[in-house]
């Protein structure tokens, strides 16, 4: 029996050692990571810590909302009554609109009939109010005081009176997370409505939005405004996006860089509608596995 | 275990109360919720009051809090899972590693320790948030690490409180 080997006893007993935890922690942190952004498999996991943190964070917005209300009760009655004159006369323009509304859905309708065509999906929707934006400086999310309570689902599309704001990407028991259209990862599919030429709509820098790949010479010029074009079954066709602001054609790139500026108030706090889901567009037809077959056979028989 | 406030303080303080290093998380939790838009140059309270503690009493505030409190954060303020524990983590191990060198300096010297600290802990945020895909924030992402390392002075004063015991002279006590 050696002595050598023995340590000395531990007077004060502290656990492992500081590197041992901390690259313990730094794995657990990166698989969590790995799990969440590639998977997303901690969703339920999130929305039970949501759920209990809810009234921390009600508690948090507690000042915020005094303070609007506050400001609310001092604004001069001048600002209201000139939003009131405002108000009215944008209802007598769009009056015009509104009461032959109904004889024109009703005309398209039979028009529809005859003509044999799928009736049009009609529009739901909850009425909601944007509490405040996500704390996560690197997107640009706003949360919605309705939730998985009061009937929203993800996925489904946000406007405002001017335009598309922006889809549901999670949804909490009381709350949910609307990603703006202005968000790197989100995508819009639109289509320009003076020619109607078909591409997709992503989020820029500064508030911004952006055409991508879209040849140098595509037919798009300032002033252009960009609608929905229902291809992706979640937003209903016709919806105002975006107006083009300027298109960059640099012969050194081959795509053309075109910005635009968001229909929407997506900047701006307020009232927002959620539409509700659309039915699901047929599926598509699936031509790969029958292409993959024969190449396969192939392989195999390469290896042999 | 009363520890000065400073190498160069003659006071003595309390020992510190576990309550109230949780009350501090859980205030700095509520500070951090609070939802003031784009503000720039808003302090991250939670990192700063870890940092805090870290520092102060490395032995009761360990790496295993600061990431269930940045697994917390992380859910509250939507980003990825794994974002802020990790961050926090490495400024836990960081400012508990370097616990006995910070607290020999005066104040000015310790806010000048924290800075680098707290912009680690944004750096390895950024790095985590840009590998996964995500946009770069701009550089007025920074200016909080600077509020948080200037609000160091009013911190230890406030965190400290409960600590400090009134000054009574005795010129025969030799401390």
């Amino acid at each position: 029996m050696s002595v050598v080997g023995h340590q000395p006893p531990p007077f004060f007993k502290r656990g492992p050692a500081p590197l041992a935890r901390l690259v313990f922690f730094v794995i657990l942190s990166l698989a969590l990571l790995v799990l969440d952004l590639k998977y997303r498999y901690l969703e339920l996991a999130r929305q039970g810590v949501a759920t209990v943190l809810y009234p921390l964070q009600r508690a948090a917005y507690a000042p915020v909302d005094l303070y609007g209300q506050f400001s609310d009760y001092f604004s001069s009655l001048a600002a209201v009554q000139r939003e009131n004159v405002q108000l009215k006369r944008k209802e007598l323009e769009s009056a015009n609109w509104l009461l032959r509304q109904q004889h024109l859905e009703l005309e398209n309708q039979r028009l529809r009939e005859l003509l044999d065509m799928k009736a049009r999906q009609p529009v739901s929707g909850t009425m909601a109010e944007i509490l405040y934006t996500a704390r996560d400086p690197f997107s640009r999310r706003v949360i919605v005081d309705k939730g998985g309570q009061h009937g929203i689902a993800g996925g489904q599309a946000v406007v405002d009176e001017a335009g598309v704001l922006g889809q549901v990407t999670r949804v909490y028991p009381l709350q949910s997370e609307v990603t703006l259209v202005t968000d790197k990862n989100q995508a819009v599919p639109v289509k320009i409505v003076r020619n109607g030429l078909r591409t997709v709509l992503f989020g820029a820098s500064g508030g911004q939005l952006e055409l991508r790949f879209l040849a140098a010479n595509a037919d798009v010029q300032p002033g252009d405004s960009l609608v929905t074009s229902g291809l992706d079954g979640v937003y209903l066709p016709g919806l105002p996006v975006a107006k083009v602001l300027r298109v960059e054609r640099d012969a050194a790139y081959s795509f053309a860089r075109i910005l635009c500026e968001p229909a929407a108030g997506v900047e701006k706090h307020g009232q927002v509608l959620i539409l509700g889901s659309r039915d699901p567009l047929p599926p598509q037809v699936v031509e790969t596995e029958a292409r993959d077959k024969p190449t396969k056979g192939r392989k195999g028989k390469g290896r042999e | 275990m009363a520890i000065q406030p400073s190498h160069s303080s003659r006071r003595i303080l309390l020992p510190v109360r576990q309550w109230f290093i949780l009350f501090s998380l859980v205030a700095a939790f509520f500070l951090n919720l609070i939802p003031l838009g784009d503000a720039p140059g808003m302090p991250d309270w939670v990192a700063l009051v870890l940092a805090f503690w870290s520092v102060r009493e490395p032995l009761r505030l360990g790496m295993g809090t600061a990431f269930v409190v940045g697994l917390l954060m992380d859910v509250a303020s939507g980003s990825v899972m794994g974002q802020h524990s990790l961050a926090y983590l490495m400024l836990s191990y960081a400012a508990g590693g370097l616990s006995r060198r910070i607290l020999w300096f005066p104040l000015v010297q310790q806010a000048l320790h924290i800075l680098p600290l707290l912009l680690a802990t944004q750096v390895v945020m950024v790095v985590t948030r840009l590998v996964g895909g995500a946009d770069f924030p701009g550089w007025g992402y920074f200016l909080g690490s600077f509020s948080g390392a200037l609000l160091w002075f009013p911190l230890t004063f406030v965190l400290l409180l409960p600590q400090y015991q009134p000054i009574e002279k005795d010129e025969n006590r030799p401390i």
